[in-house]
Parts: C-alpha cells; sequence; structure tokens
C-alpha cells in the first residue's frame, strides 16, 4: 500500500506522460510544417526567379506567361506596410486615452462598461467589419474624394480590427504601475497630470510599446478588413485617397486560379508577409526581455 | 503667486487630457454603436426562422442561409474535436510536467509562440497546400476544420495552460498525499478545479475558429448547397458575407443577416460555455461537500 505512494514523484504516469509528450510533439510541429509547406510550394519561385525579381519586376503580370511574365511585390509590400503603419498611428493615440479613461479619468463604473464594449468590438470579425467598411465607410470617403476604396478607408478598418487589442493591452500596462510609486506620488502631492507624466507614463512605457507593436503585427496579417475595402489596384499608393493592394489581399484574391509559377510566387508572397510579423513579433519579444520595461 | 500659475497651468492641461480621454471612449463607443446600428438596420427586416432555415436562391439574394449554418457547424466540429483533445494534453504537459526552463516545454512554447504570429491567410495557404492537395482531401469541410484547428491551437493551448497552472499546489500535493496515482489526481482534481477557466479557452478558441474567413477561403470553399460528407465543400457564414458582399450585386442586406447570426451566434456560445461552466462546477463543488 506504501509503495505506489512513496514512488510517486520518482516515477510518474508513464504511459500518461509519453501520451501527453505525444500530442505535444504534434503541437510543436505544425508550425514547422506550415513553414516547410508554404517554402517547398515558394521554392519553384525562389529557384527559377530568384528572390531580385520580386523586388525589381516593375509590375505584376504573374500570368502572362514565358518572357512577358512580371512578379514584382513592391507595391504590395508598400500596401501592406502603409495600411499597417496608418492604423497603427491611429490606434496607439486612441488606445493609450482609452487606457486613460479607464484607469484614471474617467468614472470607475464607466471604465467596466468601457472594457466590456471593447471586448465586444474584438469579437466583431474582420469580415463583419470589412463589410461595414465597403458598405458604410467607402461611400462616405467617396463622397469626400472618390473613389472610395482606398488606402484610408483600408486604414480606417484596421484602425478599428486593432484598437481593442491596443486599448486592453495599455490599460493592462497601465494596470501594472505599482501601487507604491502611486502612492508616493500621491504622498509628494503630485498632480494628476504629473503623476501621469512622471510616474504611470515611464514606468508603463515597456507595456504600452509593446502593446503598440503586437496590434502592427495583428494589422499586417489581416487580410478581410483590407481585401473588402481598399479596393486592391496594384499600385504604391501616393495618396490616402489611392487605391492599393496588400500581400494579404493579393493572395486571397489570386490562389483560387493561380497555376505554376503564379501560385509559386503567392506563396513566396506569403513567405514575406510571415518575415516581416516574425521581425515585429522578435521585435516585442526583445522588447519584454530588455531590462528596461517596467 | 509663481507656483498658483503653475498649479492653474497643470489644472488646465489636466482637464485638456480628461477631456481627450472621454473623447476617445465616446469614439470607440461611438464606432460600436454605429458598426451594430448599421447592421441591424440593414440586416434586421431580413431576419426570420425562414431565413435560417431555407436554402440561398439566386446566388444568396435571397432565401435563407440552411446549408452555411450547418457547413459553418461542422467545419467548427472538425476543428474542435481535432484541437481540443490536441491542445488539452499539451497544456496538461506544459503545465503539470514542465515547470522547470529545461527540457521539451520550451521547445514546444516557442513553436506554439511563433505560430500565433502566423497570419490567417498563410493558414490558408499552408491548409491548401497540405490538408487540400498533398493529403488529397480537396476543398472541403475536412481541410477547413483541420486548418482552424492548426489555427487556434496556440490561443487554446495558452489559456488552458494559464488554468491548469492556477490550481493551487495544495490540490496536487493532497492528492499525491492520498497516494492517488497522478492520472487520478489530473482528471478528478486539477482538471475540475480548473474547469472555468479552460471553458475560457474553449470560448477563445470557438470565436476565433467562428470569426475566420481567410484560412477557410482555399480550404473548406465557396459551395453553398447542402454538404453530403465531410469530403464535400462547404460555405462557412463567415465565406458566405465576404462573397455576398463584393462578388454578388445586391447581396449587402442578407450579408448584413448573415453578419447578424454570425455575431449573435458568437455571443450565444460564450453565453452558453459561461453558463455550462458554472452549473457544472456548482454540481461538482456540491458533490465534494
Amino acid at each position: 500500500m506504501l509503495k505506489p505512494s512513496s514512488s510517486f514523484h520518482r516515477h510518474p504516469d508513464r504511459p500518461l506522460l509519453w501520451t501527453l509528450r505525444l500530442l505535444s510533439a504534434v503541437a510543436a510541429l505544425i508550425v514547422a510544417l506550415i513553414l516547410l509547406f508554404v517554402l517547398r510550394e515558394a521554392w519553384p519561385a525562389l529557384h527559377q526567379l530568384g528572390p531580385l525579381r520580386f523586388l525589381h519586376d516593375p509590375g505584376w503580370h504573374p500570368a502572362a506567361g514565358g518572357a512577358d511574365a512580371q512578379y514584382g511585390l513592391l507595391p504590395m509590400l508598400a500596401g501592406t506596410l502603409l495600411s499597417s503603419g496608418g492604423a497603427v498611428l491611429l490606434a496607439a493615440p486612441l488606445g493609450l486615452g482609452s487606457a486613460l479613461f479607464a484607469t484614471s479619468y474617467g468614472p470607475p463604473r464607466l471604465g467596466g462598461l468601457h472594457r466590456q464594449l471593447l471586448q465586444v468590438l474584438g469579437g466583431i470579425p474582420s469580415v463583419v467589419v470589412g463589410f461595414w467598411g465597403l458598405v458604410v465607410l467607402t461611400p462616405l470617403i467617396r463622397q469626400w474624394h472618390p473613389p472610395g476604396q482606398s488606402l484610408l478607408a483600408g486604414i480606417l478598418c484596421l484602425t478599428v480590427m486593432i484598437l481593442p487589442t491596443t486599448a486592453l493591452l495599455s490599460e493592462q500596462a497601465v494596470r501594472e504601475v505599482p501601487a507604491e510609486s502611486l502612492q508616493a506620488a500621491a504622498a509628494l502631492g503630485l498632480s494628476r497630470r504629473a503623476t501621469l507624466e512622471g510616474v504611470v507614463l515611464p514606468v508603463a512605457r515597456g507595456g504600452l510599446l509593446s502593446a503598440v507593436i503586437l496590434a502592427s503585427g495583428r494589422a499586417l496579417g489581416e487580410t478581410m478588413a483590407v481585401l473588402m475595402v481598399a479596393g486592391n489596384v496594384i499600385q504604391v499608393p501616393a495618396a490616402v485617397f489611392d487605391p492599393v493592394r496588400t500581400l494579404t489581399a493579393n493572395i486571397a484574391l489570386e490562389l483560387g486560379y493561380a497555376l505554376d509559377l503564379h501560385r509559386a510566387v503567392l506563396f513566396v508572397g506569403g513567405l514575406v508577409l510571415m518575415g516581416v510579423v516574425a521581425v515585429v513579433m522578435a521585435l516585442a519579444a526583445s522588447l519584454q526581455r530588455s531590462p528596461g520595461h517596467g | 503667486m509663481a507656483s498658483s500659475g503653475a498649479a492653474c497651468f497643470d489644472r488646465a492641461i489636466d482637464t485638456a487630457l480628461a477631456l481627450l480621454a472621454w473623447l476617445v471612449a465616446l469614439l470607440v463607443v461611438g464606432t460600436i454603436g454605429w458598426i451594430v446600428a448599421d447592421l441591424l438596420r440593414q440586416g434586421l427586416p431580413r431576419l426570420s426562422w425562414a431565413f435560417l432555415v431555407e436554402l440561398p436562391i439566386d446566388a444568396g439574394r435571397s432565401g435563407g442561409i440552411r446549408p452555411i449554418l450547418i457547413s459553418t457547424l461542422l467545419i467548427l466540429g472538425v476543428c474542435l474535436a481535432v484541437s481540443v483533445p490536441i491542445g488539452l494534453a499539451t497544456a496538461l504537459f506544459l503545465a503539470e510536467f514542465q515547470r522547470g526552463h529545461r527540457g521539451f516545454g520550451p521547445l514546444v512554447r516557442y513553436s506554439l509562440d511563433t505560430l500565433a504570429g502566423v497570419p490567417s491567410i498563410v493558414f490558408g495557404l499552408f491548409g491548401n497546400a497540405f490538408f487540400s492537395i498533398t493529403l488529397g482531401l480537396g476543398f472541403s469541410i475536412l481541410s477547413g476544420g483541420l486548418t482552424l484547428a492548426c489555427m487556434v491551437l496556440p490561443l487554446l493551448i495558452r489559456s488552458m495552460e494559464t488554468a491548469l497552472r492556477a490550481v493551487p499546489a495544495e490540490h496536487r500535493l493532497a492528492a499525491a498525499a492520498l497516494g492517488l496515482p497522478q492520472r487520478v489526481s489530473l482528471l478528478h482534481i486539477v482538471l475540475p478545479a480548473a474547469a472555468p477557466g479552460l471553458a475560457v479557452g474553449l470560448i477563445l478558441g470557438i470565436g476565433r475558429a467562428l470569426a475566420e474567413t481567410a484560412a477557410l477561403l482555399f480550404t473548406s470553399g465557396y459551395v453553398d448547397r447542402l454538404p453530403g460528407s465531410l469530403l464535400d465543400s462547404g460555405r462557412a457564414l463567415s465565406v458566405h458575407i465576404f462573397d455576398l458582399a463584393m462578388n454578388v450585386p445586391g447581396g449587402a442586406s442578407q450579408a448584413a443577416a448573415t453578419a447578424l447570426v454570425l455575431v449573435a451566434l458568437v455571443l450565444l456560445i460564450n453565453g452558453f460555455t459561461g453558463w455550462a461552466a458554472q452549473r457544472w462546477l456548482g454540481s461538482l463543488s456540491s458533490a465534494a461537500l
């Protein structure tokens, strides 16, 4: 009777442990499998065209065949970076303002309600945001400055998509400011503004920054909300009213009928997208590890 | 008097900041209200019982969404049937057996963090290449569900691991002191104690899966007929909204009605799972007494 219990810690349940270990290995292998298959599908294009063609080709005519085919991904990369960058520029101050409302400037009861509403907004599927942008937002922009389906519409829809992430994570960062620091500020008789400027923002800076970086990763990978409103014309936009096509939209629009090299180049677009998102995520991770982060 | 001037300035800035914070809050509320009001205005007139149970007519311009609802639930079912066992097992492994910073656990965690950052359209590319073509599943509910399973795993595992870690160590020690085998301790003590947290993880996963469109476009496909088996193509609600809005002129109000159904479904599942977890826990704690 004593034997099983005394050996409990030295001999964990072997079959159970191995089952769990096996299933964990399956979960861990998925990302490798994804990279493997996207690389495999992209390989013909990388091998036959070389990576420079995607930067140097002046246009995007992947289905032309033979020597006429052009595979320039640069306009799509510009579309992705500009739409995400614009959305982050809008969402970051809005998220901070919303965090300040929920933590210090708004009445506590409204702060909770505000958070719940943000969670509702976060639960709205991106295709629904895209649909709303298509039928409500783009006609409004068209009245102001045609054609309506534009970089601006894409930026606004992306902002709606990433605002909940930015706002909720910013609020968390502000809440993590130690109570002792706030009490010390209060004991010094600092005003609310001085506390904010001298204590809250410096201490929460790392958390606020990583909220913005995580949100930009989300914006870079977003498909539906931009696909439906940004117009999808392949060009480097000269103004916010010009239509653009992002890397994600390019894949969604063309994978259905793409063949051979055209299909392979779409997978190259996927690789580029993964690369950009990976850089952003690595930035966020290094920020969280850095000692300066409060 | 200079200090009172500074205080005055301070107060002015403070008021401006307060105003700004209120303005942002109103903007957020206003945007949500705007989106919901527009969906209701356009979609509600079309919404009825018949809309839910009828077949779509004329590419979805009229009729209902019965096959789309069924396909969505089947895709979700496949997704959960695969992702919940793998997710729960991985979460148990990470939370119960890998408390240190060495060995297999950190590798699994790193791999899952990377997976969480993969854009959904890349899951679509992968699902199309792997499930649809390499495994020969074609454009099918199975391909779509399996692709979604890969996508929701990191979210599922992270929240389930958090739930398991929140169970006090005393529970496990008490079970060990009683000489209970580890599987008994996990099954009858740790898992029930973590149930509400696990349910939250499940809700998050379901919400993510229902909301997804991009990963399904090229895995489960567009076909809006009633699926005969899991190997048939099936159109999810999200894909239906996309198709009606983009490819079907005059489909906007039907798309709005479908969007209402999708949003309502997400809220309903959230509510039900929360209620069920509470009920389950309630009966469990009374049984323990």
